[in-house]
């Protein structure tokens, strides 16, 4: 209701239909995901410190790699930037609320049942997943009892992750202040909007790829199996479909933010809005038809590869323009370097390495040597470390004030900042040099000639994760800091800046009049 | 209190996500852990599903309510309307997978497990003798021989009902925007019949593969495809069947008017919506 | 511990120019088509390179000149069609430049036809078998001893004290120098995949399916790789080992191996 606060107690929570009630819960769940996911990363580092087997089981290993990547996909990134959306997207196009408040609230409260399924798989008989996240069959099919626990955690995550997605396309359609034009809204925005459509139209493929192995598991179905006529190859075909256009999702909503930061601390407006726009549907489109560059290895016909390749390829182009425009426009602006800012840069630095990595990765010959190799764990974990990661970082540090009233402590955002980006670069740049000397990923033991940079690369991914102590340090004492203003930043644009800080809890009961719409864009 | 009269709406709090949430836990749980032996697991399940179903009554009770008291504008219908539309498309993204399956079975894997392509020694050195041919069970032979169901008999019938009942649901739509309940009330029955209908023979037709044409869920991938995609859709016949009747109890109960019709519209659309996807299945399923 | 720490850095740093110990390149190879698709790589990494180069130049001049501390005050231009136009059309003919041979190396990659033999190679958890088409030998190849006992979980045994560590078999894949040899894959429960760097292929080993690839190899010597799909707990103990032969050396073995019982290794 429009005129009423928060509820008291834990029922404030469990039945808000409050788009930043909701926001912040999406956003404290991918955090805990984030280190739960992130332990489990560690818990791989650490095993391959050195080699020979010195903590845990092949098995167990590769439990963990399957689950970390699983919860830091669906449980870390992806939520994290629908509680970015949640809370930004009504206030930056001046809408009261999310289009469809309730469903909202599904959708967050599902995450917690789908990753509660997912974790108890840990303590079943056969213990957890061991796959990979990609969950190819047949092996996926060895899997124990936690088998049908996966299928539907990821159903799960499917359903509120498409609630989601209507629930931003409707809003940003039909919720935009009267004079906000399409081409007027914010990048942030924007990228959602096609990020929403991405997630709707490939979710469901991937809930049809598992229910296919859960009936080849269970009710005697030959999709995956060649003696019935099908192919085990034709789940990759199903579920790369949904994984490159997946891998978009969790990089699109990032070049919002980083679009969004980057003017402020320039002090210039968004270098070609417009074809920042294109650029970013072009991304879109192209992510339909170039899922086969995973399978290269699978022996598919020669000329399936080939035409793979271009379209990949062709990938860089649209990408390749958000990085000059971004360029462009800091480009003779007048800079300064908070927090937000640097991270926002080291993302701009950071992913385009990833993105050279992936147009290496693109080139058919060369794939064959790289594939399934820690050359593809290094290309994958640059563009979504630093890149995504990142990018929430930012966006985290950026719009703090106005979520709490209060300046976060620069000093140790600052900390936080170069001791991230060090760490992660030691952990995740030597395993470019591992791969192509060979090493192949989802192994819990290694040669001992690969010793050496799996070491540094153990000994980045402990200290990265140390650094992430800061972050939450950082979350804790926010209350503490000298109260932040309206508009936060000397030149931010937006109406999320014509607001109090902290936002009220209903910011627009009323569409915001033209004059402020206006000041806030022109 | 809401107000209708200004430009945004915002509804109340709700406890029924949280229920829905609740119910979702333990119906997954419960068929998760019956699939995998334990008979427990059944009646977990059923727990599951009546949470869910209390959920949908309460929560859809409650929209109802509002929308019934005048609660909701021009934006919240508008709202209500595209969430419908995407559902819908995120349906149709589900069926494309499944419809995916089966053009890579017929016009890959089959053929290059009868050695086409790059594969001519998978079928020489592993599958020797088999050729490839729709519609199949494999080079396993995997589920025995069968016979296939054939686009005429049940199938065409089938298909007449189902498009016979988009054009009543049209008939029903035009008579409420008329005012002519009547018509509506009439032909919306005629609709929900018409699904009935069609799910009953869809059940005959099952019985008849099953029984007398060994053609079921484990005939290698002709059988896989033609059940998961008839059953899937067969699945959507019935929900949309049982949420035409429940609109129809509420055209009966005075429910809509020629303005505003959400809850009609957004049904009808999903009829329509399991009737073109059954367009699809009769072409490349029965027919082609 | 220190030492390793100390040398990280500069490692990181310097790692393609310096140490000769650590391996950071992909292998040349010792097949013309390892050669060519080690070219295809450094071409995509300078050209990746150089558009770095720029790209970071540019940004970097922008952060050190373009900054409020110094005083500048904020252009307020926002788009510009030219500077659009060009950087989207320059980075499509870079691509084609990398595109081209790519595409050349791949067709010559995919041309299996007239082998001088063929081996049928399936995966097994957690081990291969190898066939001879051109004769009946036959047999498994699985980790070696060595590396067996060195492997658990606590053994108790240095890895540097095993040599090739992991990256040993019981019996290797034999073949003679110079020979076209063509490799039928396929597996007999999940996937896997066979990969061995120097030779430069990689292959999908799949239930139900032949895929095929082949490798010519110009230098006698043994080639290692691994198993490259993940395919279970032992995923990461199922080496590939070729031993290139010279032709009377491959003839030897050849004999050795119709002499002694292959029957037992079946
Ligand atoms: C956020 C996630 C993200 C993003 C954005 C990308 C972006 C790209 N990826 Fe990546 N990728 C992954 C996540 C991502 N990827 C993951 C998770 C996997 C592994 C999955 C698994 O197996 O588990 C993977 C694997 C993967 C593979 C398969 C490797 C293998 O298994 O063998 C390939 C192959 O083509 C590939 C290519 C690309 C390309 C071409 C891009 C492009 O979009 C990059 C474009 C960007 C640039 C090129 C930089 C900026 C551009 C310029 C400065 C312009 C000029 C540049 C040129 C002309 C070169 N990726
Ligand atoms: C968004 C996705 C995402 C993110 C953020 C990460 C983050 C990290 N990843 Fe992950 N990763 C994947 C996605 C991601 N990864 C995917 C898709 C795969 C492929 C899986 C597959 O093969 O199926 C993969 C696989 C993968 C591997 C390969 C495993 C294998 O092939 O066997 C490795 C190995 O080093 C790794 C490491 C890391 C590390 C060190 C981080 C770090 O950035 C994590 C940092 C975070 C923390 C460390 C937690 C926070 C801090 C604390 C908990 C405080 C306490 C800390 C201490 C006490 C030290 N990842
Ligand atoms: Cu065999 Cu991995
Ligand atoms: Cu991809």
């Amino acid at each position: 209701m429009a005129d009423h606060g928060p509820d008291k107690g834990i029922k404030r929570w469990l039945y808000t239909t409050n788009h930043k009630d909701i926001g912040t819960m999406y956003l404290i769940f991918s955090l805990v995901m984030f280190f739960i996911g992130g332990s489990m990363a560690l818990v791989i580092r650490t095993e391959l410190m050195q080699p020979g087997l010195q903590f845990v089981h092949p098995e167990f290993f590769n439990q963990m790699t399957t689950m970390h990547a699983l919860i830091m996909v669906f449980g870390a990134v992806m939520p994290a930037f629908v509680g970015l959306a949640n809370w930004m997207i009504p206030m930056m196009i001046g809408a009261p609320d999310m289009a469809l408040p309730r469903m909202n609230n599904w959708s967050f409260w599902i995450l917690p049942v789908a990753f509660g399924i997912l974790l108890s798989t840990l303590f079943m008989p056969g213990g957890a997943p061991a796959s990979g996240w990609t969950m190819y069959p047949p092996l996926v099919l060895q899997t124990g009892d936690a088998f049908p626990f996966l299928i539907f955690s990821v159903h799960l995550m499917g359903i509120s992750s498409i609630m989601g997605a209507i629930n931003i396309i409707v809003t940003i359609l039909n919720m935009r202040a009267p004079d906000m034009w399409l081409l007027k809204m914010p990048m942030f925005v924007w990228t959602w909007l096609i990020t929403a459509y991405l997630l709707i139209a490939v979710m469901p493929v991937l809930a049809g790829a598992v229910t296919m192995l859960l009936t080849d598991q269970f009710f005697g179905t030959s999709f995956f199996l060649a003696a019935g006529g099908g192919d085990p190859v034709m789940f990759q075909h199903i579920f790369w479909f949904f994984g490159h256009p997946e891998v978009y999702i969790m990089i699109l909503p990032a070049f919002g933010v980083v679009s969004e930061i980057i003017p402020t601390f320039s002090r210039k407006p968004l270098f070609g809005h417009d074809s920042m726009v294109y650029a970013a549907s072009c991304i879109a489109f192209l992510s339909f038809i170039v899922w086969a560059h995973h399978m290269f290895t699978v022996g598919m016909p020669l000329s399936g590869q080939l035409f793979f390749m271009f379209a990949t390829m062709l990938i860089a182009v649209p990408t390749g323009v958000k990085i000059f425009n971004w360029i462009g426009t800091m480009w003779r602006g007048s800079l300064t370097f908070e927090t937000p800012m640097l991270f926002a840069l080291a993302f701009v630095f950071l992913f385009t390495i990833g993105g050279f990595s992936g147009v290496m990765l693109a080139m058919v010959p060369a794939d064959i040597q790289y594939h399934d190799s820690y050359f593809v764990v290094a290309h994958f974990h640059y563009v979504l470390v630093p890149g995504s990661i990142f990018s929430l970082f930012a966006a985290a540090y950026y719009w703090l004030p106005k979520w709490t009233g209060h300046m976060y402590n620069e000093t140790a955002g600052k900390l936080h900042f170069w001791l991230s980006t060090f760490f992660v670069n030691l952990t995740f740049f030597p395993m470019h040099f591992l791969g192509l000397a060979g090493m192949p990923r989802r192994i819990p033991d290694y040669s001992t000639q690969f010793a050496d940079f799996n070491w540094m690369a153990s000994v980045g991914a402990i200290g990265f994760g140390l650094s992430q102590l800061i972050f939450v340090y950082v979350l804790l004492t926010c209350k503490k800091g000298a109260k932040a203003t309206d508009r936060v930043w000397e030149a931010p644009k937006g109406l999320e800046w014509t607001v109090p800080s902290p936002a009220p809890y209903h910011t627009f009961d009323t569409p915001p009049v033209k004059r402020v719409a206006q000041e806030a864009f022109e | 209190m809401s107000h209708a009269d200004e430009r945004y709406y915002v509804p109340h709090d709700s406890h029924w996500p949280i229920v829905g949430s609740i119910g979702l836990l333990f119906l997954m749980v419960g068929v998760s852990t019956w699939l995998n032996g334990a008979d427990l697991g059944f009646w977990v399940m059923m727990g599951g599903v009546a949470v869910i179903v209390t959920m949908m009554i309460g929560w859809f009770g409650a929209v109802i309510g509002e929308s019934q008291g005048g609660l909701y504008n021009a934006q919240v219908d508008k709202s209500f309307r595209m969430g419908m539309f995407w559902f819908i498309f995120s349906e149709v993204m589900f069926f494309c997978a499944f419809f995916g399956a089966l053009f890579y079975a017929r016009n890959m894997s089959i053929p290059w497990l009868g050695g086409e392509s790059n594969n001519f020694f998978t079928n020489l050195l592993l599958w020797n003798g088999y050729e490839s041919a729709w519609p199949t069970n494999g080079p396993g032979e995997v589920g025995g021989d069968f016979e296939t169901m054939g686009p005429f008999g049940l199938p065409l019938i089938n298909t007449a009902i189902l498009l016979t009942s988009s054009v009543t649901v049209t008939i029903a739509h035009h008579a409420l925007i008329a005012g002519q309940r009547k018509i509506l009330s009439t032909f919306l029955a005629l609709t929900f019949l018409l699904g009935f209908i069609f799910v009953y023979l869809q059940a005959v037709e099952y019985i008849h593969a099953y029984q007398d044409l060994n053609l079921k869920l484990t005939s290698g991938i002709y059988g896989s495809t033609f059940f998961m995609l008839t059953g899937f859709h067969g699945m959507h016949v019935t929900i949309g069947a049982i949420m035409l009747f429940i609109i129809w109890l509420r055209v009966v109960k005075g429910h809509f008017t020629p303005q505003s019709h959400f809850g009609f519209e957004a049904v009808a659309w999903y009829w329509h919506f399991v009737d073109v996807v059954w367009v699809g299945l009769y072409v490349f399923v029965y027919w082609m | 511990m220190m030492r390793k720490l100390l040398c990280s850095v500069p490692g990181l740093v310097w790692a393609g120019a310096a140490s000769a110990d650590y391996a950071v390149n992909m292998p040349k190879g010792v097949t013309e088509l390892s050669a060519e698709t080690y070219e295809i790589h450094m071409l995509a990494f300078w050209w990746c390179v150089a558009i770095g180069v720029v790209v970071f130049g540019a940004m970097l001049y922008s952060l050190v000149k373009h900054r409020k501390s110094k005083g500048v005050q904020p252009a307020d231009f926002s788009h510009s069609t030219m500077a659009e136009v060009v950087w989207t059309a320059l980075p499509c003919f870079i691509l084609l430049f990398m595109a081209v041979p790519a595409a050349e190396t791949m067709i010559k990659l995919e041309d299996s036809r007239d082998p001088d033999m063929s081996v049928v190679v399936t995966g097994y958890q957690w081990r291969w078998h190898y066939d001879y088409q051109d004769s009946d030998i036959a047999f498994y190849s699985s980790l070696a001893e060595s590396s067996l006992k060195a492997r658990r979980l606590e053994s108790g045994i240095d890895p540097y004290s095993v040599e090739n560590y992991l990256l040993e078999v019981d019996n290797p894949l034999v073949v003679p120098v110079g020979a076209k040899v063509r490799v039928l894959l396929t597996s007999n429960d999940v996937l896997h995949a066979w990969w061995v760097p120097d030779l430069a292929i990689k292959k999908d080993a799949i239930p139900g399916i032949i895929n095929e690839t082949w490798f010519k190899a110009d230098v006698a010597g043994t080639y290692r790789g691994q198993c490259a799909e993940l395919c279970g707990k032992d995923h990461g103990y199922m080496p590939v080992v070729v031993e290139v032969l010279e032709a009377d050396a491959y003839a030897e073995w050849i004999a050795g191996q119709t002499a002694d019982t292959t029957g037992s290794n079946e």
